[in-house]
């Protein structure tokens, strides 16, 4: 466990010096490729003054959000368009359609619906991630080992008890890396939208504050945010779940 | 009518309120070319508190009987009928232990057992009596907590067993259930079987492709011949319990059935 700590500490160390070494060499100039002593100093300066820690509050508000009504939405298109075979032909081919457009081309309508606020955001959000969940859904409830149905059936199971006990469960290990690819696209769908959709002081926002100031410091500063929320979610919450539910059902033979 | 009758094969019962009546109940399949009858009349009786044993070669459709039983396929022709009434859907009256094992991963040994009767409504402290009681039944009291990848073949029937028989079905519906295991474990799950079918005075009937099993459980063996599946003959076997497998009675009554198992597939061969 220290081993493996130090080997990945020492990994980016390596990849902090490999970034100075660059700066010191002057390949490029420094408002272009800032020190990594300067882009520390600009995130202490923005965590100390608020922006940073507000703005990641602001986005992960809004991440939440988003997250959770997709997961709503998500697994509810999901379960209808795994179990009834005339909604996969009609609902299911719309959902993978619209996997294939990027999310943030629906910010312009999304403003011209809601305006430049919170709902235009959450719903580009709701784009980007809502269809991800749903074919990872659609597919865990087609691949449920019918033996569990047949069990439950003849131990008197209604439609309701059938999908409480036995289907949601049954389907969660085709469900975590969907949940975490949900999330990951969730995430993407919101700083894109952050971005184009001027609204409230987020972590897109910052982003785009340091590129009209031209703060390079700033802009990798908030980079190195974004890649640390997403680092942590994933281990705190998706690599867990992951783990946990190949270990519980991937030894198991159905 | 397939079934014939010897004397010392004794008489079909015919009890007053038969648990379970079959009558001349017949099931098709149809395949894109042909199709298959897969029971052809088939009529069958089983009181309470009996150990019924459907014994038969694959596709003789004994399978397919027992889940007209369970309520997961109808009849075409026939009746089946439980408690005097028609099974029109599958019920926790007549459960059902399956070849595979039809277990949870995701819950442990004792929360396995459990949700039958969760699914049964039965309130907490019904709920834990009856896990208590049934883990001891089939001896895995030290195994409540652990998960199905822990378990071997046999504990896993085990376990099965123990879920259908905490729900205190009406009857015990079981689909070759020992088939998949090693010969040494299935000796023991026959014998426990035995015992806990002494304890608990429950109904079972018990589909087999062994006859040698048939044999050791039934009180009565239907033996079924293959395509169209039909009833061949009855044995009422009136042998002390519990059976050893190497007793003679056993021994003997096996070599009966298969007799009449052979006799069908020697006429199979040859009749053409």
């Amino acid at each position: 466990m220290l081993f493996r700590l130090a080997r990945i500490v020492l990994f980016y160390v390596a990849l902090v010096a490999i970034w100075q070494a660059v700066v010191v060499l002057e390949i490029w100039p420094k408002y272009l490729v800032p020190p990594p002593a300067d882009v520390w100093d600009s995130l202490k300066d923005h965590v100390d003054n608020h922006q940073i820690p507000d703005a990641v509050q602001l986005t992960m508000r809004r991440l939440l959000i988003g997250y959770s009504i997709s997961l709503v939405i998500g697994m509810v298109l999901g379960m209808a368009v795994g179990t009834w075979k005339w909604v996969e032909e009609t609902v299911g081919s719309l959902i993978v359609g619209l996997q294939s457009l990027p999310s943030i081309t629906w910010a312009p309508l999304a403003v011209l619906w809601f305006g430049l606020n919170d709902k235009a955001i959450i719903f580009v959000v709701l784009m980007g991630s809502i269809s991800a969940i749903a074919i990872s859904t659609s597919s865990g409830v087609r691949n449920i080992p019918p033996i569990y149905r047949k069990a439950a059936l003849t131990m008197g199971a209604n439609r309701f008890q059938m999908t409480r006990y036995v289907l949601l469960p049954a389907m969660l290990p085709a469900l975590a890396p969907g949940l975490k690819l949900g999330w990951s696209f969730a995430w993407r769908s919101l700083l894109a939208a952050e971005l184009v959709i001027a609204s409230g002081l987020s972590v897109g926002r910052l982003l785009e504050t340091g590129r009209d100031l031209t703060d390079m410091n700033l802009v990798v500063a908030v980079m190195t945010v974004i890649v640390a929320v997403g680092l942590l979610a994933d281990f705190l919450v998706f690599g867990r779940l992951e783990r946990w539910t190949q270990e519980r059902w991937g030894y198991a033979t159905a | 009518m397939a079934i014939e009758l010897e004397p010392e094969a004794g008489v079909v019962s015919q009890k007053a309120n038969p648990l379970l009546e079959l009558r001349d109940v017949s099931k098709r399949f149809l395949t894109r070319r042909h199709t298959t009858l897969a029971l052809d009349e088939i009529t069958i009786n089983v009181n309470e508190g009996e150990f019924a044993c459907i014994v038969g070669p694959s596709g003789c459709g004994k399978s397919t009987l027992l889940n007209i039983v369970a309520g997961l396929e109808h009849p075409d022709k026939g009746e089946a009928l439980f408690e005097r009434r028609a099974i029109e859907r599958p019920g926790a009256e007549r459960v059902v232990v399956f070849q595979e094992p039809a277990l949870y991963p995701w819950l442990n040994v004792q929360a396995n057992i459990e949700l039958g009767l969760k699914i049964g409504g039965q309130n907490g402290a019904e709920r834990k009596r009856r896990v208590d009681r049934y883990i001891e039944l089939v001896n895995l009291k030290r195994f409540r907590k652990a998960y199905m990848h822990e378990l071997s073949g046999g504990m896993r029937q085990r376990v099965q067993l123990a879920r259908a028989l905490a729900l205190e079905p009406r009857m015990l519906l079981m689909d070759e259930p020992f088939a998949a295991l090693d010969a040494q474990t299935r000796d023991v799950l026959q014998q426990e079987l035995q015992e806990i079918w002494l304890r608990t005075g429950a109904t079972i009937l018990f589909v087999t492709h062994n006859v040698r099993e048939a044999a050791i459980l039934g009180d009565r063996v239907f033996v079924m011949t293959p395509a169209p599946g039909r009833l061949k003959r009855e044995f009422n076997v009136d042998l002390a319990r519990p059976r050893s497998p190497d007793s003679h009675a056993v021994v003997d009554l096996a070599a009966k059935i298969r007799t009449e198992l052979e006799h069908d597939i020697y006429a199979d061969h040859y009749a053409i």
